[in-house]
């Protein structure tokens, strides 16, 4: 039968790839506690898993590469070799060299062998190193005793099993059963050993055997066959051809009972209670799969609204049919809320995955910078949607690198600053309402507001000799162009600014703030929605089309008073709302839609706020607030500046999703900056 | 009626290898995660084969192996141990233990089917 075994491949992968990880935290916390067995255990398990596997599905280099590994580890395990600095490093960076290995197996092409190649050198001379402590028990492999001997005739065998036998699970007929195959066997039992009935215990073995087998056997073949009962019988295999053989060698052959080999076993009892974080269930699903189950749930949750409306439209049914039907679908209701939370669930991932890569972040990079940095994470159970956290890794990668290079002062600077030598980075995540929180703090230097303000006024960002307000300056790292090089400045050439993270995170719907004390520290808190599928919509009328407005972006809401809106020349027009002046835009001018009695007076003002700035939407109507289930525009109709996506509402229609951010953006663009025209009116009055 | 064999192995691509490569020469395959997992199915069911592991998290195949002896029903059952050729003290301490022998990694399908027959059947 053969058997296909490139169907486990992917699955090995995906299990390597976790092991790795694994690894790469045990190794990571092996730095900060030392010598913990339970953690190396836990290390060396990861390693000893992907040898096995790998030697299994055939690849040789990661089986010889982790084969190195597991050695020395072993080694350490074992207490036969002592941890090191240098072995962590050795370790970790082998680590990242087996998790290229197996990203290029898993992507078809082939890895650098340079890297494992210098890495494997390096590994075996760390082992070289330990020699001297213990020997080479990978060396000393199980090598059959005169291998290569071969009987020509074949061989005389005195088989007598000890009388526990049957307890092993071995059988001595069984192991007849195989040397039958290897040639011609005569076979004589010895019942001597018998004991009268009454004695005998049924389950032990009073048997044994002198057996004559005939044929071109090697040794080694008749040695493989009673391998598994070494130590459970005595054993005598003589050649059959050296008849004459000396009296000496046969005495020296008997001297070798297999059990004399037996090992004391190692103390291996670990206590197993103490089941590690990370270790515990978890599935594996499809991505595709449950995105299409969010589908089937999102259209669920119209034919519920559907639903809802026709309960609402039938009064003058009859009353005790209503009554039903109002429950039924007071039920649905309920029951739609709890699978689409069930099925959102499924999405939604520990925050740790994204948490996961920064003790290795922290340990390379405050090495790097000889700082010393301890990272505190808490929180790392919280769970967010899958989406959400691949794009918020990135930002969270560069806070937390900002932390490490600005924040975080040299040991000697915070010594006669009267702080710990070691800094501490503590990163936060926790659920609050509807959102999620991260909060990246440190105990460093703190924003220097002076240079801050300074650059600002450079770039006429604040205006020269004021007095400034500390948190509009601190504000201020995350405009656009914001040189983050010479003020809070960044691992230089990374070409990513803190105005890049405010942007990525405000794409996900959320947004970032930070306070910060000089001298003791600055805390990021960024706070995100818990999904991208959903949203909380307020549905404005306009004309006879109704569009959703986001409710996060949505400032407040008025009825509008002509004498109120301004023109500007040239630059469309502006609404005066208390001291301050907003550019408007009319949606029903804006999407291209005719309404009978368009006057400005009858309608309503949205101000919406994107991007830091403030835009007033004039609408017809506002309707109600409800959750809408977002469907892509993009890939069902094409992009539509001003729109993120599209909605179905409980009648049917299609409801567009009125983007905040790009519509601050447009008005920007088309009418002044509302700065400036807050400028000119000022002036002009 | 087809041999049980209780297949235990922390690695998921391990042990689905072994399951599909050993239902696919008839037997039937129960899977464990690790030892304790093993144990717990091994009180409900009568294996005829047990295939374990030595490295798992919670429980190890050597515990595993002791604890199975010393159920009534395991007495006499086959237990193979598989180990890598790089620790051939756990042969040992796998026999010491009560196991009844040992498949060495990496096996092929193959291999691991020659091995199950000389304890079945």
């Amino acid at each position: 039968m053969t058997v296909d075994v490139t169907q486990f491949h992917q699955v090995f992968f995906e299990e390597s790839l976790e092991h790795l990880a694994n690894m790469e935290t045990g190794l990571l916390q092996l730095d900060a506690v030392g010598n913990d067995p339970e953690l190396i255990n836990v290390i060396f398990r990861g390693a000893h898993s992907i040898k096995g596997g790998s030697g299994t599905f055939g690849f040789q280099a990661v089986a010889e590469f982790t084969h190195l590994m597991e050695t020395l580890l072993e080694r350490i395990r074992s207490g036969k070799a002592a941890i090191s600095p240098e072995i962590t490093a050795a370790l970790l960076e082998s680590v990242d060299a087996l998790r290229d290995m197996i990203n290029a197996l898993q992507a078809g092409t082939d890895a650098d062998p340079t890297r494992s190649a210098s890495l494997q050198q390096r590994l075996a001379a760390l082992l070289a190193g330990a020699e001297g402590a213990a020997p080479d028990s990978s060396a000393a492999k199980q090598t059959p005793s005169s291998a290569g001997s071969s009987g020509d005739g074949g061989w005389r065998i005195r088989f007598r099993p000890h009388r526990h036998i049957f307890q092993t699970g071995n059988d001595p007929y069984r192991i007849l059963r195989e040397l039958a195959a290897l040639g011609e066997l005569e076979v004589s039992v010895d019942v001597s050993a018998v004991p009268p009935l009454l004695d005998m215990e049924p389950e032990s073995c009073y048997l044994s055997w002198d057996l004559l087998i005939q044929g071109q056997i090697t040794r080694a073949e008749i040695d493989e066959i009673f391998a598994w009962v070494e130590g459970d019988c005595d054993l005598n295999i003589q050649p059959l051809t050296n008849q004459k053989t000396p009296v000496a060698a046969l005495k020296a052959a008997e001297a070798r009972p297999a059990g004399e080999k037996a090992v004391p076993a190692v103390a291996e009892g670990r206590p197993a209670a103490e089941r590690r974080q990370g270790e515990g269930e978890s599935i594996r699903v499809g991505i595709e799969k449950i995105d299409a189950i969010i589908n089937m749930v999102g259209e669920l949750v119209i034919t519920q609204s559907m639903l809802s409306q026709l309960g609402a439209a039938v009064n003058e049914l009859n009353p005790a049919a209503l009554e039903n039907l109002r429950d039924g679908l007071a039920q649905l209701e309920r029951n739609t809320r709890e699978l689409q939370e069930g099925v959102m669930r499924i999405r939604m991932l520990p925050i740790s995955f994204a948490f996961s890569r920064f003790p290795r972040l922290v340990h390379d990079l405050s090495l790097k910078l000889e700082k010393k940095v301890e990272l505190k994470v808490s929180g790392e159970q919280t769970e967010l949607d899958k989406t959400v956290m691949e794009k918020i890794g990135d930002p969270l990668v560069h806070l937390v690198r900002n932390a490490i290079d600005h924040g975080i002062e040299l040991p000697e600077a915070r010594k006669a600053q009267g702080k710990p030598e070691t800094g501490q980075i503590q990163l936060d995540a926790y659920h609050q309402g509807g959102n999620i929180v991260i909060e990246i703090s440190d105990d460093g230097a703190g924003l220097n507001r002076e240079r801050i303000a300074a650059k600002a006024r450079e770039r006429g960002l604040l205006p020269e000799g004021e007095p400034f307000d500390e948190q509009r300056v601190i504000d201020l790292i995350f405009e656009p162009g914001f040189s983050t090089a010479d003020v809070v400045s960044d691992v230089s050439g990374r070409g990513v600014g803190m105005d890049v993270v405010r942007r990525n995170i405000r794409d996900l719907g959320g947004n970032v703030d930070v306070t910060s004390q000089p001298g003791q520290g600055s805390r990021f808190t960024i706070r995100l929605p818990l999904t991208l599928a959903i949203l909380d919509g307020q549905l404005v009328r306009v004309g006879n089309h109704i569009y959703v407005a986001p409710l996060v972006s949505i400032v407040e809401s008025l009825q509008m008073h002509t004498e109120r809106v301004n023109v500007v020349a040239g630059r469309g027009e502006v609404y005066r709302l208390r001291d301050e002046y907003i550019p408007i835009m009319d949606l029903r001018g804006m999407f291209g839609i005719k309404a009978a009695d368009a006057k400005l007076a009858d309608s309503l003002l949205v101000v919406v706020e994107g991007e830091g700035k403030k835009v007033g939407l004039v609408v017809d109507d506002l309707l109600g607030q409800q959750q809408v289930v977002i469907k892509s525009l993009e890939s069902n109709f094409k992009p539509v500046a001003g729109i993120s996506g599209a909605t179905i509402l409980g009648d049917g229609t299609v409801a567009l999703i009125l983007d905040a951010c790009q519509l601050v953006n447009m008005a920007c663009s088309s009418a002044a900056d509302a700065d400036s025209v807050s400028g000119q009116l000022t002036a002009a009055a | 009626m087809a041999a049980m064999i209780l297949a235990v192995d922390d690695s998921a691509s391990m042990r689905q290898m072994v399951a599909f490569t050993l239902k696919g020469a008839g037997f039937d395959v129960t899977e464990a995660a690790d030892g304790a997992e093993a144990l717990q199915l091994a009180k409900s069911k009568n294996f005829n084969l047990v295939l374990t592991d030595v490295n798992m998290p919670n429980m190890d195949g050597i515990v595993l192996t002791r604890e199975l002896r010393k159920l009534p029903n395991y007495k006499f059952t086959p237990i193979l141990t598989l180990t890598t050729e790089s620790t051939p003290e756990k042969k040992q301490e796998g026999k010491t233990a009560g196991a009844t022998g040992w498949l060495v990694k990496p096996f092929n399908p193959e291999q691991l089917l020659s091995t199950i027959k000389r304890v079945l059947g």
